[in-house]
C-alpha cells in the first residue's frame, strides 16, 4: 500500500478535527488559496456585470431626463382605478395613494382567497380519501383536471362567465336583495349601528369562551373520563349571547338593498366582476394544491393510529378530527405556507382581467413616470413584506403544533 | 393479490353497498353527487354535442357568417370556430404558407420529450440531442438559409412559441440551477454562497409577472445606448432566471438528502471537487428529486402563458386574440376549452410520467 501523506492538500477532510492549521501556501495545489482565488474571480465578474448594467442604466435614464428619487410618490397620478377601498380620485390623488390602493386590493383578494382556498382544499383533500367511491373519484377528477390547466386560462374562463351574465335589467335575482349581473354581484349591506359592533364583540367573546369551555371539557374528560356537553355552551355563547346583546340595544336592523335605477344598481354592497372572477379562479386553482397537501398529510399518519382509534370505539369522523388531523398538521403546515405565498403571488395575474393589484398599478406608475428602478423596488418591497409576514406566522403556528417530546 | 381477487368475486350490489351506501351519510352524499353529475353531464352534452354548431356558411368573399352560431349561442357550442381559427391559434402570425415549419418544430419538441423520458437514453449524448434539436428548431423558425424565407421573431407565435419558451427556458435554467444549488451548499466559498442565497431569495420573492414587467422595462435600460433588446428575448431571459431559482431549491433538497458518507467517500478516494460532484454527488442527488423536478417543469410549462401579459403571442394569447375577432366574439369558452385540452395533454402526460417514474425508482431503491 502506498504511503499517504496526510499533509497532502488533496485530503482536506482528514485535518477537519483538531489538526494544526497549515499556512496558506502560495501554490495552486492549496485548496484554500484556490477557493479564495475562485471567489474573487466570481465576485469580480458578477460585480463587473452589475456595475456595467448600473452604468448603462444611469446613462440611459440621464438621456431620457429621468431623475431618480421618490418625489414622484407625491405627484398627482392619472391612473383610473376601478376598485378603490380607500378614497382615490384620478389626477388628484398622488401616486403614493394609488400604490396604497393597489396594495389594499392585493390584500383584499389574497386574504379572502387564502381563507376560502383552505376551506375548499381541506374539504376536497379529505373527500379524496373518503370511503365513498363517487366522492373520492369526483374530487380526484377535480384536482387532476384543474391543476394541469394554466391559472391564467382559468381566469379568462371565469371572467368570461361573469361577463356573460345578463345586464342589470335582466339580472339573476335568486333571493331578495341579491342581484347577479354583468356589473357584478350586488348584495344587501347592513346599515352599521352601535348595536352591531357590540354584538360582534359579544360574538368574539363567545368564540373565546367556547374555546375555553371546550378546553375545560377536555381536562375534565382526561380526569374523570366523562366529557361534559359542549354544544349547549357553544349555542349560548355563539348565538344567544350576541343576539341578546343586539336585542338589548334596540335591535336595529336596516338593510341597504340594491335597487335598479336606470341602467345600473344603486346602493348595496358591490362585488365587481373582476374581483369575483379573480377570487373564484385563485380559490379553485389553489384549493387543488392544498387538497393534495392535506391528503398527503393525512396519509403520512400510520394506519395504526386509525386502527387504535377504531379499537377504542371512535367513529371515523372523530378519529380524523381528534387523532389524525392534529398529527398531520406537522406535515401539512410547511408546504401550506408556500401555497399561501403562491396564492398571494398569483393574485398578480389580476392584471390580465383588469383588477388593479399592486403589480398592475406599479407597472402603470412605472410606465407613466419612467421611474423604473423605484417601481421595481416597490414591488419587491411589498412582496417581501407579504412573504415575511406569512412565513413568520406559519413558523409560529408550526412551532405551536410541533411535537412536544418529553 | 388476494384483495384484488376478493374484489372481483364480490357482486356489484355488495360493492355498491360497501362503497356508495355504507351509511346514511354516505348514501346522502352519493345521491347528491350523482344528481349533480348527471345534471352537469346532461347540460354539457347538450351544449357541446346535441345543440352545437359544427360549421358555418361563408359569404362570397370568404367572410364567415356566424349567424347560426349566434342563434344557438345560449344552448349550444360553436365548434365552427375551431376549423376556422385553428391555424391562427396554433401558429399566430407566422406566414401562412410557411406554417409547416413551426408545425414540424412542434413534432420535433414532442419527439425530444419522448426521447428524454425514456430512461435508456439517459446518457451524455442526450445533451447533444437537446442542443441539436434546439438548433434545428432555430433553423426552421428563423429560416433565411436553405431556401427557407427569413421569418423575424415578432411573427412567431402560438404553440411552437410556448414550447420554445418552456423548452429553451428549462434547458438553460437547469444547468444554471445546478450551479446555484452547489454554490448555495458550498462551505468553502462563503462569498459565493451568499451570492446564491441572495439570487434565489430575491427571485422567489416576487411573482413571475413582476419579473416579466421588469424584464421588458429594465433590460432595454441595461443595454448600452443604441442596442435594441427584443421583447421575446427579455421574456425568455426572465423565465430562465425565474425558473433557475425555483429549480435550484429543488436540486438543493436533493443535495441535502444525500448521505454525507458519499461525499466523504469520494474525498477519501482523492477525487477533486468537480470529479466528485459530477461522478458521485449529482447522479444520486438528481435521481432523488426527479418527481419534484418534473412538478416544477409542469409549473413552468403552465407559467409560460404569463408572457401574454407583456404582449407576446404565445398559445393563450393567440387563442384570446382569435376570440376577439368581431364575428367570433362571445365564443370564448369553445376556444378556452380547446386550449385547456392542449395544455392539459402536455401537463398530464408529464405528471403521469413522473408518478410512474416515482414508483419505479421506489421499487428499485427497495431492492
Amino acid at each position: 500500500m502506498a504511503q499517504v501523506d496526510l499533509s497532502d492538500p488533496r485530503f482536506p477532510g482528514i485535518h477537519a478535527g483538531g489538526a494544526p492549521r497549515r499556512h496558506v501556501r502560495l501554490s495552486w495545489s492549496d485548496p484554500r488559496l484556490r477557493n479564495v482565488i475562485w471567489q474573487v474571480l466570481i465576485l469580480g465578474t458578477v460585480g463587473f456585470v452589475v456595475w456595467y448594467l448600473v452604468h448603462n442604466t444611469s446613462r440611459n435614464l440621464e438621456a431620457r431626463h429621468i431623475a431618480g428619487g421618490w418625489g414622484f410618490l407625491w405627484q398627482p397620478a392619472s391612473i383610473p382605478i376601478g376598485e378603490t377601498p380607500i378614497a382615490y380620485t384620478p389626477s388628484v390623488s398622488s401616486y403614493g395613494r394609488a400604490l396604497a390602493v393597489g396594495i389594499l386590493n392585493t390584500l383584499k383578494v389574497s386574504a379572502v382567497g387564502v381563507l376560502l382556498a383552505t376551506l375548499l382544499g381541506t374539504a376536497v383533500g379529505i373527500g379524496r380519501l373518503s370511503r365513498n367511491w363517487l366522492l373520492s373519484r369526483i374530487t380526484a377528477v377535480y384536482v387532476e383536471g384543474v391543476r394541469d390547466i394554466p391559472l391564467l386560462l382559468q381566469l379568462f374562463f371565469w371572467y368570461g362567465i361573469v361577463q356573460a351574465l345578463p345586464g342589470p335589467r335582466q339580472a339573476f335575482h335568486p333571493v331578495a336583495g341579491v342581484f347577479l349581473s354583468n356589473r357584478g354581484i350586488k348584495l344587501p349591506q347592513l346599515d352599521w349601528a352601535q348595536a352591531h359592533g357590540l354584538a360582534l364583540a359579544a360574538f368574539v367573546f363567545g368564540l373565546l369562551a367556547t374555546f375555553a369551555w371546550s378546553r375545560w371539557a377536555d381536562r375534565r374528560q382526561a380526569r374523570t373520563g366523562r366529557r361534559p356537553l359542549t354544544w349547549p355552551a357553544a349555542l349560548f355563547f355563539l348565538l344567544v349571547l350576541p343576539i341578546g346583546v343586539w336585542a338589548a340595544f334596540g335591535a336595529p336592523f336596516h338593510l341597504d338593498l340594491p335597487a335598479l335605477r336606470g341602467f345600473n344598481f344603486q346602493g348595496g354592497l358591490t362585488i365587481t366582476p373582476e374581483y369575483a372572477a379573480l377570487l373564484i379562479g385563485l380559490v379553485v386553482y389553489t384549493a387543488t394544491y392544498i387538497a393534495e397537501i392535506v391528503r398527503s398529510g393525512i396519509l403520512a399518519i400510520p394506519r395504526g393510529q386509525w386502527e387504535a382509534g377504531g379499537a377504542l370505539g371512535l367513529s371515523r369522523g372523530v378519529i380524523l378530527r381528534r387523532i389524525v388531523l392534529p398529527q398531520s398538521m406537522r406535515v401539512i403546515i410547511p408546504p401550506m405556507a408556500s401555497q399561501y405565498l403562491n396564492l398571494v403571488k398569483n393574485s398578480s395575474l389580476a392584471v390580465a382581467i383588469g383588477y388593479q393589484d399592486i403589480v398592475s398599478i406599479a407597472d402603470t406608475t412605472l410606465n407613466q413616470t419612467g421611474q423604473a428602478i423605484e417601481g421595481v423596488a416597490i414591488i419587491m418591497g411589498v412582496y417581501l413584506t407579504f412573504s415575511l409576514a406569512i412565513s413568520s406566522f406559519m413558523n409560529w403556528y408550526n412551532k405551536r403544533m410541533a411535537l412536544r417530546e418529553r | 393479490m388476494a384483495s384484488t381477487r376478493g374484489l372481483a368475486q364480490t357482486r356489484p350490489i355488495d360493492w355498491a353497498r360497501a362503497n356508495l351506501f355504507n351509511s346514511w351519510w354516505s348514501t346522502a352524499v352519493t345521491l347528491l353527487l350523482a344528481w349533480g353529475i348527471i345534471r352537469a353531464l346532461w347540460g354539457f352534452i347538450g351544449w357541446a354535442f346535441v345543440h352545437a354548431v359544427y360549421s358555418v356558411p361563408h359569404a362570397a368573399d370568404g367572410a364567415p357568417d356566424t349567424a347560426p352560431c349566434r342563434a344557438a349561442q345560449e344552448v349550444g357550442a360553436c365548434w365552427a370556430i375551431v376549423p376556422e381559427k385553428y391555424r391562427f391559434i396554433l401558429f399566430a402570425f407566422y406566414p401562412y404558407d410557411q406554417q409547416w415549419r413551426p408545425a414540424l418544430c412542434v413534432v420535433l419538441f414532442v419527439a425530444l420529450y419522448a426521447v428524454s423520458a425514456n430512461r435508456r437514453f439517459w446518457r451524455r449524448e442526450l445533451g447533444l440531442i437537446w442542443i441539436a434539436t434546439l438548433g434545428v428548431v432555430a433553423l426552421l423558425m428563423w429560416g433565411g438559409v436553405l431556401g427557407l424565407p427569413y421569418v423575424p421573431q415578432y411573427q412567431w407565435g402560438g404553440l411552437p412559441l410556448t414550447l420554445i419558451l418552456a423548452t429553451l427556458g428549462l434547458a438553460v435554467a437547469f444547468p444554471l440551477a445546478v450551479l446555484v444549488a452547489l454554490g448555495r451548499r458550498s462551505t468553502a466559498m462563503p462569498a459565493v454562497r451568499l451570492l446564491c442565497i441572495v439570487y434565489v431569495e430575491l427571485i422567489r420573492g416576487a411573482p413571475l409577472i413582476a419579473w416579466l414587467f421588469m424584464a421588458t422595462v429594465l433590460f432595454p435600460l441595461f443595454m448600452p445606448a443604441g442596442v435594441d433588446f427584443d421583447k421575446l428575448l427579455a421574456a425568455q431571459v426572465a423565465i430562465i432566471l425565474f425558473a433557475a431559482a425555483y429549480l435550484a431549491e429543488v436540486v438543493r433538497a436533493g443535495l441535502q438528502a444525500l448521505p454525507k458518507g458519499q461525499s466523504e467517500a469520494a474525498d477519501a478516494l482523492g477525487l477533486r471537487y468537480w470529479q466528485k460532484t459530477r461522478l458521485i454527488i449529482l447522479p444520486q442527488a438528481l435521481r432523488l428529486v426527479i418527481p419534484p423536478l418534473v412538478n416544477t417543469f409542469i409549473g413552468f410549462f403552465k407559467d409560460t402563458s404569463l408572457v401574454l401579459i407583456v404582449g407576446i403571442f404565445d398559445l393563450l394569447k393567440a387563442g384570446t386574440t382569435a376570440v376577439a375577432d368581431p364575428p367570433w366574439q362571445g365564443f370564448g369558452n369553445e376556444v378556452y376549452l380547446l386550449l385547456a385540452v392542449i395544455y392539459f395533454a402536455f401537463c398530464f402526460a408529464m405528471s403521469r410520467y413522473s408518478q410512474g417514474l416515482e414508483r419505479e425508482l421506489d421499487r428499485s431503491r427497495r431492492h
